[in-house]
């Protein structure tokens, strides 16, 4: 085991994967600036600078991965993907569908977001639920450092295009990660904590809060299971379904906005497919539907806390919730 | 350069230019009497297409558009599989999953067609950026139209080209019609080689009609780009005869303008060349027009594809 920041062990992830194929490249906004370590060994052919224009450094991407490359790209902050949703979206995306099958899109597109640093909803913007929506594209969201290198790992070696969002607030924070080949594959969730009460479901920082909570609900006597989702899509349907059957009763946390959201998704699979197994509504804490504010206190309002999930928790286990389904704030949901 | 074609060349691309209009006119004729769907056709813009994919090798690639079944024809297509993707069905280039505005042809080095116009100048950069990678001796060629030149995409995959040295042919067919406006209306000049040129890489115009010309001047770019590595801007100024898709009644064009571009027409100018007898053009019309009905009923006879398809090919 090492200590890496969650920005290092992505570089590493990329260094390892650079080094055992040729193919492997990543280009964006200063890349070759930043990540001078990846420059020094791969020379300026492999890593390189871009002009700041998202739509041409994703182009780039998907033709290049259909020619057999296995471009990494870095579009800085999640709102600028925006100027790139027609190369992600309409062609990495959808022309392997349209073609019958005749191109694959070998290629990671890397951006932040989230709350902590402050910038606005122009430089934070949850929008990982998009791409969940858009068929042909996988999305990862992790939350520990190592799985921040083993699923960049399994990303670039993914025939497929992988989004793969950043909490901008941890992204210097430290963590353990393994060293060499350390794989995670996508479309598995963690279980973080096992418990038999109710269940805690999220992804990215927002992990911390349920994590927390969970600790403030154990001192209490009350023992949730927390799932980190780490990929959205594919989702770990199993993993969801499994400890939902097992305890009954499911709060889903995420920082991007409520409606629509991945936790929507998952209260519909819940409905649908564990209907049975439900002791209480399934409960979601969200960020209210705004744009992400800069003001420190009100990101701290936006993004889920872990006091509104043990308020959510508690409201699940009281005798009445099947007939009295609690009204939570927009902090609280 | 300005040495006469061999007589030999000069014919099988007139024969290009006639499959290509039969093509489209069969297509057209279809959609009036409802067995197929709409298709934007490329009727006028013959030339321009034959002369660019003559000039370019085996191993040299092209993009393209919603407007593509002539640059699909010219590398070779066969024109059963193009019907067969109008028509949904799976024997198309594209398993039927294409329709006729976005088709690829891998086996043919077409590849990645989009119909968001714009796209194929993005796309472009990193087919090419993959040529330059793996060090093949590829040109890319990237078709697009005077619409989407006035794309930010435009700017930007030029750019990129440029400064990366990417070997892409840029073809722009400045057919005056972007959609249902004229070129006049959106952009300041006539020409849009006067935008690739601020880019710094060396651009030529070229009449649009005369596919001798085209093909001349698409060589001479081919030949820079193996030469230097670099990009290339080529600008055939053509005309698109009928509307944006069918069925278009054209009301919104000038009737004028029309008619001195059909003055001008491609496969006439060429027809009237001195070395082909008429009884040569006719031989090569009825063979283009039985290849035409052929391709079409085996078109109409495939097979569609099955529910299970529905959910093939997402993905890898």
């Amino acid at each position: 085991m090492q200590n890496l920041t969650i920005n290092d062990a992505i570089g590493q992830a990329i260094a390892e994967e650079m080094r055992r194929d040729p193919s492997v490249m990543m280009f964006g906004e200063g890349v070759a600036t930043k990540r001078h370590e990846l420059l020094n060994e791969f020379g300026a052919r492999r890593i390189r600078n871009t002009p700041l224009a998202e739509g041409i450094i994703a182009g780039a991407a998907v033709g290049a991965s259909t020619m057999g490359m296995r471009p990494v790209i870095d579009l800085l902050f999640a709102p600028f993907m925006t100027l790139a949703m027609d190369e992600l979206v309409n062609s990495a995306g959808k022309l392997r569908y349209m073609s019958g099958g005749q191109f694959r899109f070998p290629l990671v597109a890397m951006a932040m977001t989230g709350t902590g640093w402050t910038v606005g909803a122009q430089h934070n913007h949850n929008l990982e639920a998009w791409f969940v929506h858009s068929p042909g594209l996988k999305v990862v969201m992790p939350s520990t450092a190592a799985d921040f290198k083993g699923l960049m790992k399994s990303a670039i070696r993914d025939d497929n295009p992988v989004l793969f969002f950043i909490e901008m607030a941890m992204a210097y924070e430290t963590g353990e990660v393994p060293e060499g080949e350390h794989l995670v594959p996508l479309g598995k969730a963690a279980v973080r904590r096992a418990g038999n009460d109710l269940t805690l479901i999220s992804y990215g920082k927002s992990m911390r809060a349920c994590e927390t909570a969970a600790s403030q609900l154990a001192e209490k006597g009350v023992f949730a299971e927390v799932i980190d989702l780490r990929s959205l899509k594919p989702l770990d349907e199993d993993a969801i379904l499994a400890s939902a059957r097992k305890t009954g009763r499911v709060v889903v946390v995420h920082e991007a906005n409520r409606m629509c959201g991945v936790g929507a998704e998952i209260a519909a699979i819940l409905a649908e497919k564990a209907f049975d197994s439900l002791k209480a509504p399934v409960l979601r804490i969200t960020s209210p539907d705004v744009p992400a504010p800069s003001s420190y206190p009100l990101e701290l309002a936006f993004a889920p806390q872990a006091d509104a999930i043990v308020a959510a928790a508690e409201s699940l286990l009281a005798p009445t919730a099947m007939t009295s389904r609690p009204v939570l704030t927009a902090n609280a949901g | 350069m300005n040495e006469a074609l061999e007589p030999v060349a000069l014919r099988a691309m007139l024969e290009s230019m006639l499959l290509i209009r039969a093509y489209e006119e069969k297509a057209a004729a279809m959609q009036a009497s409802g067995q197929a769907a709409g298709t934007c056709t490329s009727v006028g813009q013959e030339a321009a297409a034959v002369g660019v994919v003559a000039a370019l090798g085996a191993d040299d690639l092209i993009l393209t558009n919603h407007r593509s079944a002539g640059h699909l024809l010219a590398r070779g297509a066969d024109p059963a599989r193009l019907y067969a993707e109008v028509l949904g069905k799976s024997t198309g280039y594209c398993k039927g999953k294409s329709g006729s505005l976005h088709i690829s042809a891998k086996e043919l080095g077409v590849v990645l067609t989009s119909t968001i116009v714009g796209a194929e100048l993005s796309l472009a950069a990193g087919v090419g950026l993959a040529a330059s990678m793996q060090e093949r001796d590829s040109v890319v060629a990237c078709f697009f139209g005077d619409g989407a030149a006035c794309e930010g995409s435009f700017h930007e995959s030029l750019n990129l080209a440029a400064v990366w040295k990417l070997p892409i042919l840029y073809v722009c067919e400045n057919n005056q019609w972007q959609a249902f406006v004229h070129r006049r209306e959106t952009m300041p000049m006539d020409q849009v080689s006067t935008w690739a040129a601020a880019h710094g890489m060396p651009v030529a115009t070229v009449d649009g009609n005369d596919v001798e010309a085209v093909y001349r001047a698409a060589r001479e770019g081919i030949a820079h780009i193996r030469a230097t590595g670099e990009p290339y801007f080529l600008e055939t100024y053509t005309y698109r005869q009928r509307g944006h898709y069918e069925p278009d009644d054209q009301g919104y064009v000038d009737k004028a303008e029309l008619a001195a571009w059909l003055a001008r027409d491609p496969i006439d100018r060429l027809q009237q060349n001195k070395q082909f007898s008429v009884v040569e053009i006719q031989t090569i019309q009825k063979r283009v027009a039985e290849r035409i009905e052929a391709a079409w009923a085996t078109a109409v006879a495939a097979p569609y594809p099955t529910h299970a398809d529905l959910t093939a090919d997402v993905y890898a």
